[in-house]
């Protein structure tokens, strides 16, 4: 039971419900998750477990684990569920929950990587990969990644050197800023 | 004379970049089977995996903005050719049918009043809608020296609630269409498995060998050529083949085309009009299907 019945504090598990309908009550724990799951190899709790700690309240191990970090986003869990819980929807609440939270996220270049990637939506309107990745580059320290792959791409015009902008930027801006955490 | 069909387009942001060929050879096809595409205006980006994974309303927001522009461009559908814009904007288009309150929270914060039920395709979804027949009827060539193993990865068809397309688990849509090119289609194991998607920079080991399994199992079920529907598999799986040789020395590489290809080279375009060499592992047809002779 969440512990809205009991004392109506406003738990993270009501919190997670609220962002994207998901209630962690409907996992029985088969586990079927974790086993079709092609990440799991990397996570250091299994995906069924992070539902698990947040049905027992171990919120703090649920947020700090890298589990929602490295989950692909591929929705094999989610397809899967006999319960229909939807497991990546829940794994995205929990990476918002963790950044609210301001936990110290472990797999730090993947939340650089997002960050990058939203700055260059915010600021042109559209993904702009030359920034991206001199943003990324500058706040990971990863300055020699795929440099055998970037000249070749910039020569075929896949990467421009200067940023798409679409006419009404300050529409997308708009969005950034109405949607922004309080 | 028969009209000729008008199709939305939103193109996505890959599609003016790292997937140039994707977009190239998507339109060239489709002019060719005599359909025509009526693109978003001032489209913007869907919001991608990292709005979705920080922000969930900024991630709904961001999709529909670009569903909104097309309604009031007067479109009744339109593809997103690449799966994960394709996911996103369906994803976002079902929360805001299921849960009022979503449709609320978006409709503020883009300032609209959402009417039309926009009809968002993906690629296979448009070739069924200009209609497969006239593949057939446009076909130039027989590309009978390819076993081609058919990838949809993961936003094509999951999650089945939201996309109501096809099959999750064992998907056949794309083989019917690549087998109207007179290809074979192999059977085998990792047509859904998920490529790494876009931990691509950021987690590059994992990218590296999520792909790698995928490409092997095709090998080792026949096929000689890949065909996937989204720049990100793509990206994943003829890019990152770059590393997959020089972590594993006794690697070969292995061509993966984007499914606009395969059927531009059936309607009698060359790799060159489609783009294909701006792929980083080369392919030719006419090489391909002579060394198969020889064999």
């Amino acid at each position: 039971m969440s512990s809205h019945t009991h004392n109506h504090v406003h738990t993270i598990a009501d919190d997670i419900k609220d962002k994207t309908f998901q209630d962690v009550s409907l996992c029985y724990q088969c586990g079927k998750c974790s086993a079709g799951c092609p990440v799991r190899y990397y996570m250091d709790v299994a995906p069924n477990k992070v539902v698990r700690l947040i049905q027992l309240g171990f919120y703090e191990e649920a947020l700090k684990s890298t589990t929602p970090w490295l989950c692909a986003g591929c929705m094999t869990c989610s397809s899967r569920c006999p319960q229909e819980f939807d497991l990546a929807k829940f794994m995205d609440a929990v990476r918002e929950t963790a950044i609210e939270k301001g936990v110290k996220v472990k797999d730090k270049d993947i939340i650089t990587f997002h960050k990058a990637f939203l700055n260059q939506i915010k600021s042109f309107g559209r993904a702009y990969e030359v920034g991206l990745v001199a943003e990324y580059k500058l706040k990971t320290m990863h300055l020699f990644d795929d440099v055998d792959s970037s000249p070749g791409m910039l020569l075929k015009g896949k990467l421009k050197v200067l940023p798409h902008n679409i006419k009404d930027k300050e529409s997308v801006k708009k969005i950034f800023k109405k949607t922004a955490k309080k | 004379m028969e009209a000729i069909l008008k199709v939305g387009y939103f193109p996505g942001c890959s599609q003016t970049g790292t997937a140039r060929e994707y977009d190239i050879s998507l339109r060239k096809v489709v002019e060719n089977l005599g359909a025509s595409f009526d693109e978003v205006k001032d489209w913007s980006c869907c919001g991608a995996t990292s709005a979705h994974v920080t922000n969930h309303k900024l991630a709904s927001a961001l999709a529909m903005r670009n569903v909104m522009l097309a309604e009031q461009q007067g479109l009744d559908d339109m593809v997103a050719p690449c799966a994960a814009c394709y996911n996103r904007l369906v994803s976002s288009q079902y929360e805001m049918k299921k849960h009022p309150e979503v449709k609320q929270e978006v409709e503020s914060v883009l300032e609209t009043k959402f009417q039309k039920d926009i009809k968002v395709m993906n690629l296979i979804e448009l070739f069924m809608k200009i209609g497969l027949e006239k593949i057939t009827e446009n076909r130039k060539e027989e590309l009978k020296s390819l076993n081609v193993a058919c990838y949809y990865g993961c936003l094509l068809v999951r999650p089945a609630e939201i996309t109501k397309f096809d099959d999750a688990e064992q998907p056949t849509s794309m083989e019917k269409l690549v087998e109207l090119t007179g290809a074979k289609t192999v059977d085998w194991n990792s047509k859904v498995e998920c490529c790494g998607a876009a931990h691509s920079i950021a987690r590059r080991d994992i990218v590296v060998e999520l792909s790698k399994k995928i490409i092997d199992d095709a090998k080792r079920h026949g096929a000689n050529v890949m065909v996937v529907a989204c720049p990100m598999c793509h990206t994943n799986l003829d890019m990152r083949q770059t590393i997959m040789k020089r972590v594993f020395p006794e690697y070969k590489e292995f061509p993966v085309l984007y499914l606009t290809e395969l059927l531009g080279l059936a309607l009698g375009m060359d790799e060159k009009e489609l783009g294909i060499d701006l792929h980083t592992v080369k392919f030719n047809y006419n090489e391909l299907a002579a060394e198969k002779a020889t064999v």
